[in-house]
């Protein structure tokens, strides 16, 4: 028989360790951003909450209701955004989230759309936020 | 590590006294049926005594079998067999919402030709109403088929009432007993159907073989065209090998039936009730009763499917679930939704089917990986409030 690691093809090594080690998973009290993305019919369902000072992201935490590779990519996506400015967290796209997890199958690239999305909600909701203070 | 399958309703391994029964037949036993000579007449042999094994399993003259390669071409060959076989006579076909894709796609085949179907709705433990079939009945009604019992939530439907309503009307009755046959007592004289799909990989036969039971008189095209075999109702060499394996799991299966159904039940609703006393927001699919002897299908509220089998499966637990996020598709199971569940819940199921080499340990080990999973999953899941009843 082959090991574990052989027989596993469906996700790659990295996704399946960020899905096992999650980072970042939870909420953050008084966040200055949230997005929200996903809906049940599809599945996936992502919540985003950022902390922000002096227009760099500090803090990322989530949290998701959604398949491997959904998990995945909110976690691979806090890591990513944690210490850079707006401007360079909004060109955190799901393909460059995709890659960092070394690829996702085609079917699932869909999941990575979802922390895209959640991503940019919650800097939209930052925005607004500190455009109303 | 321990590795426990619990997959059983996907396939079943192939039991070793069927694949000792069956390797001759590749080498030594490899003749052509259709030939004359000794090496086809020796496997010829071979499969009309498969045949009576499989005639005799559910009370069938043994001319009324026809192999087929799996019980998906037995569904697609009744369905469409029946329908093109009649269609002078009506166009309409009933059929329910829970059936397997192996019948509701035939029928959506048969929608775009000109054909209409009627897809019955189920009640929230996923019975069909007898009534509403005789209800949808119409003058021009050709065939109905409603499988014996559901592949995901294990439910059994009432197939001898709808049956006797279908031939009170000498209407064709067709029941996919995929999930049935070889585990439960199907004898097509007292269920009175007229075509039954069967498939050998369910009870521990080998994969690409099955048969469609036809009852002596009942009208439909053949299959496939090119050959006289199966008297000229499917061409196609048979696959020898896998009919005498097909033989012979039917041969097992008549013999520990009974045992193994009482075995399985016991281990079933150990599952199913440790599964409800460890944790809470738990929605039991299908049933309570009335189900598969093997079969637990249930909603972990606010956790995903394919991320619970993913970690199942990282402690060795095989399993399925009816999550969008699991199928080829990315669409729920349409069996959960038609129950009338919720999205969330569709996704959040779990299907753990028991089988021949599942003992009471396994059932213990279960118990103690699926809370732990449940937990991780939930305190990451932005559906979960915990203290919220």
């Amino acid at each position: 028989m082959k090991s574990r690691k052989d027989l596993w093809s469906l996700y790659s090594e990295k996704v399946m360790e960020h899905f096992q080690n999650p980072r970042n998973v939870g909420e953050i009290e008084s966040p200055d951003g949230i997005g929200h993305a996903g809906n049940p019919v599809c599945g996936d369902i992502m919540e985003l909450y950022i902390k922000v000072k002096d227009d760099i992201i500090i803090d990322a935490k989530f949290k998701t209701f959604g398949c491997g590779a959904a998990i995945a990519t909110s976690s691979m996506l806090t890591e990513m955004v944690k210490g850079k400015t707006i401007e360079e967290a909004l060109k955190v796209s799901n393909k460059t989230v995709a890659e960092a997890l070394d690829g996702l199958p085609p079917i699932k690239m869909h999941c990575s759309v979802l922390a895209e999305e959640a991503l940019g909600l919650a800097i939209e909701d930052y925005l607004a936020k500190s455009k109303r203070k | 590590m321990r590795r426990i399958y619990l997959d059983y309703a996907a396939t079943t391994p192939t039991h070793p006294l069927v694949l000792k029964a069956m390797l001759p037949w590749f080498t030594d036993g490899f003749g052509n049926p259709a030939s004359i000579h000794s090496f086809g007449q020796e496997a010829k042999g071979a499969i009309e005594e498969a045949r009576e094994k499989v005639a005799r399993l559910i009370g069938a003259k043994s001319n009324e079998i026809v192999f087929t390669s799996s019980g998906t071409e037995a569904d697609n060959f009744a369905i469409k067999g029946v329908a093109y076989a009649k269609e002078h006579k009506g166009k309409h076909i009933i059929t329910t919402a829970i059936e397997h894709h192996a019948v509701i796609e035939p029928c959506k085949f048969l929608e775009k030709r000109g054909f209409k179907v009627t897809y019955l709705s189920v009640d929230g433990d996923g019975l069909v109403d007898s009534g509403e079939v005789k209800k949808a009945i119409t003058d021009e009604t050709i065939l109905i088929s409603v499988m014996h019992a559901n592949n995901e939530i294990g439910t059994i439907e009432p197939i001898k009432e709808i049956a006797r309503i279908a031939n009170d009307r000498e209407i064709c009755f067709h029941t996919d007993a995929v999930q049935t046959v070889g585990h439960l007592p199907v004898d097509v004289d007292e269920l009175k159907v007229d075509l039954v799909s069967i498939s050998a990989h369910k009870f521990y036969g080998p994969k690409g073989v099955g048969a469609l039971y036809i009852r002596k008189g009942t009208k439909i095209v053949p299959f496939m065209h090119g050959g006289e075999q199966e008297h000229g109702r499917r061409a196609s060499t048979q696959n020898v090998p896998g009919i005498v394996g097909f033989g012979k799991a039917c041969e097992l299966a008549q013999k520990e039936m009974g045992q193994e159904k009482d075995r399985l039940e016991t281990l079933r609703d150990k599952l199913i009730n440790g599964i409800l006393d460890r944790i809470d927001h738990v929605r039991l699919n299908g049933h309570p009763t009335q189900r598969l002897p093997n079969n637990v299908n249930i909603s972990l509220e606010f956790v995903e499917g394919e991320s619970m089998l993913l970690n199942l499966d990282l402690v060795g637990i095989a399993a399925s679930t009816g999550s969008a996020c699991s199928s080829s598709v990315l669409e729920a199971s349409h069996v959960l939704l038609a129950l009338g569940l919720p999205h969330e819940s569709a996704h959040s199921s779990l299907r753990l089917t028991l089988g021949q080499e599942t003992t009471g340990k396994d059932i213990d080990y279960v118990l103690e990986k699926l809370p732990q999973i449940v937990k991780k999953l939930r305190a990451m899941s932005p559906l979960y409030k915990p203290g919220k009843k």
